[in-house]
């Protein structure tokens, strides 16, 4: 069977994981396998997943297993793998994907490939993709376990809903205690992620201090975007650090991204070239951003972006 | 506090990334390599500042073949007490962690840390396989680690936001942007440097299932088109009659 890990927040599922199942749903079509999803700790909405592929959902219902707990989601993870003798794991490349994914790989002797970003090829042995160098190149793995381990990265395949049974089996295991105590969660209101975000407006140091960010705020919200900046903008307090991207950041790739006042130097680059569309406004000519991007606009930040915006409301209000 | 960190070598940030005519490896010739920035910047920096305020010592760890001894003396320069280099060209991530793992188990020490990915592979496997080996937690991705004398309190990024999470040692931990700030060695860092002990071990062999079957490069871009800065209604079309993105 195809293993499939839902993650979830307060009986939410995230367009990643959703991403993720619809990803789970296709290999158990390619190995004509069933889909099981497994789900963690509580959860009312369990029944949500049948909608987009899962043939069963197994729900560990352990009290342990409310919050995130490294090595006991491990365990539950891999017992239910080796009970029901999984040909794949698949987990989402997100920060709990990245702590399960290498210790699942151990504890199974499995193969593990992390940022995975298209479907594999299934023969003898599997074979998966996903970008390295920092988004410069991209690296073909092969896998040669009988049990394949992987992450995927987010925006690789759109969600799909599908039919599958859903079937409901909810289970107990038997688990330690929790470890690892949350004292607090942290989050930042009402935005998508960057990671998710499929549409982000990004500035650089061309925006001269944090005091001139409105116009940038405006044209997000205009958008529905997600915001972020580069390095040297965090590094001074402009922004807050969890919007930084680039090679030292956070490696996105949404379907628009706008850079404002940046100059593309490599290191960012980096971070955003996987980008499918990008609009570059900078008044030098000669920014480096404009050999990577789709649209350029060569004109000063401070009068061309409120002129965007403008013209997005018009567009919106059109539709 | 004894602490051992995983440090590796990248190319440096704007090195051209080449591969060889059949697209099975990397060409390394005339790349400039540096110690992987987030090893240097923020796990081992933090490491010594720990060690400064509880006492202790702190290891610095490579799996890698002679040329990176260039590197580990760096980061005995930055302040790490001792090195140890395990000699081989490290094959793959699971590789990398059994070859840690098999050293770490024979000392003991109160905490590990690595790097949140190295940017060259990007992988961000290490760490959760080197836990496990050990049987220890792994907390990902730290901006901040706080230890007051019996509990260890770390922030870390999750999506969207931080999680503050308490536990004791040892666990593995790995560094994002934000635990620490960097450390620019001086002279007398790196002539202490040199008389600071690098023992060097042969690896346990252990090869994993993973291999690199092909690299190639990502499609170029067609070509820019340039937008009249007072025509920002045709981007908009074009954005969503072109492209379709919005
Ligand atoms: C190891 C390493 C890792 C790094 N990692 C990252 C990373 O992850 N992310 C990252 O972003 N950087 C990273 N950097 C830094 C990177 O090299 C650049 O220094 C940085 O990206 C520059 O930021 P910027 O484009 O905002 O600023 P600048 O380079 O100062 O560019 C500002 C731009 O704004 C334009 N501008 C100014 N005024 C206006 C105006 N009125 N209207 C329109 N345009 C205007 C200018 O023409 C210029 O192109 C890294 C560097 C190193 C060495
Ligand atoms: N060859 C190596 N020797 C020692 N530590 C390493 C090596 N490769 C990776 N690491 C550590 O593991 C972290 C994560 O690497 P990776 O999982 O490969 O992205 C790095 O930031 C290093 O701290």
């Amino acid at each position: 069977m195809i293993l499939v890990f839902i993650e979830h927040q307060s009986s939410q599922y995230k367009k990643a994981t959703l991403e993720t199942l619809t990803y789970a749903r296709k290999v158990a079509n390619m190995t004509g396998k069933e889909c099981v999803a497994v789900v963690l700790g509580a959860n009312t909405n369990v029944a949500e997943l049948g909608k987009y592929g899962a043939d069963k959902v197994i729900h560990v219902t352990n009290e342990q297993l409310n919050s995130f707990d490294d090595k006991l989601y491990t365990q539950a993870i891999g017992e239910i793998a080796t009970k029901q003798r999984a040909s794949f794991i698949i987990l989402t490349n997100s920060s709990i994907g990245k702590h399960l994914a290498g210790r699942l790989s151990v504890r199974l002797k499995a193969g593990c490939v992390s940022a995975v970003n298209k479907l594999p090829q299934i023969a003898d042995s599997v074979k998966v993709q996903r970008g390295v160098f920092s988004g410069k190149a991209i690296a073909e793995y092969e896998i040669k376990s009988d049990l394949v381990i992987i992450s995927i990265m987010s925006n690789s395949i759109p969600v799909e809903e599908s039919e599958g049974k859903g079937v409901i089996e909810t289970i107990n295991l038997e688990l330690p205690p929790n470890v690892i105590i949350i004292k607090q969660i942290k989050k930042v209101e009402g935005e998508i992620p960057l990671p998710e975000a499929e549409l982000v407006v990004s500035a650089g140091r061309g925006m001269k201090g944090p005091e001139n960010w409105g116009i940038i705020d405006e044209l997000a919200d205009v958008l529905g975007a997600t915001t972020a900046c580069s390095r040297p903008v965090a590094d001074s307090g402009w922004r807050p650090h969890h919007e930084h991207v680039g090679q030292t950041g956070i490696a996105i790739r949404p379907n628009l991204y706008i850079a404002i006042g940046i100059s593309g130097a490599i290191q960012h680059l980096a971070g955003v070239n996987n980008s499918k569309v990008i609009v570059v406004i900078n008044k030098d000519p000669e920014a480096p951003f404009f050999k990577a991007a789709d649209y350029g606009i060569c004109a000063d930040l401070f009068e061309v972006v409120p002129r965007l915006t403008e013209a997005l409301k018009k567009f919106k209000n059109s539709n | 506090m004894n602490i051992l960190v995983g440090i590796s070598k990248t190319p440096e940030t704007t090195a051209k990334i080449e591969f060889s005519e059949d697209g099975k490896s990397f060409k390394s010739e005339g790349v400039n390599y540096i110690m992987n920035p987030y090893d240097e910047w923020y796990a081992l920096v933090r490491a010594i500042e720990l060690k400064e305020v509880h006492g202790g010592e702190v290891t610095v760890i490579n799996v890698g073949t002679i040329s990176n001894e260039t590197v580990i003396r760096k980061a005995l320069a930055i302040g790490a007490d001792k090195a140890v280099r395990i000699n081989k060209e490290t094959s793959s991530s699971w590789d990398t962690a059994s070859q840690i793992a098999a050293y770490a188990k024979e000392h003991s020490y109160d905490i590990i840390l690595i790097g949140k990915e190295t940017i060259d592979y990007n992988g961000g496997e290490v760490g959760g396989m080197l836990a496990e080996h050990l049987g220890v937690s792994f907390i990902s991705f730290a901006s901040k680690l706080e230890f007051d004398g019996s509990v260890f309190t770390v922030e870390k990024d999750i999506e969207g936001g931080v999680e503050v999470v308490e536990l004791n040692g040892p666990f593995v931990l790995s560094a994002a942007k934000g635990l620490a700030e960097q450390r620019i060695p001086n002279m007398r860092g790196i002539m202490m440097a040199k008389r600071k002990p690098l023992e060097v071990i042969e690896p346990i062999s252990d090869e994993g299932f993973v291999t690199i079957s092909q690299f190639t490069k990502p499609a170029e871009k067609v070509g820019i088109k340039m937008v009249d800065p007072d025509q920002m209604d045709e981007l908009v079309r074009m954005l969503s009659e072109e492209s379709k993105v919005i």
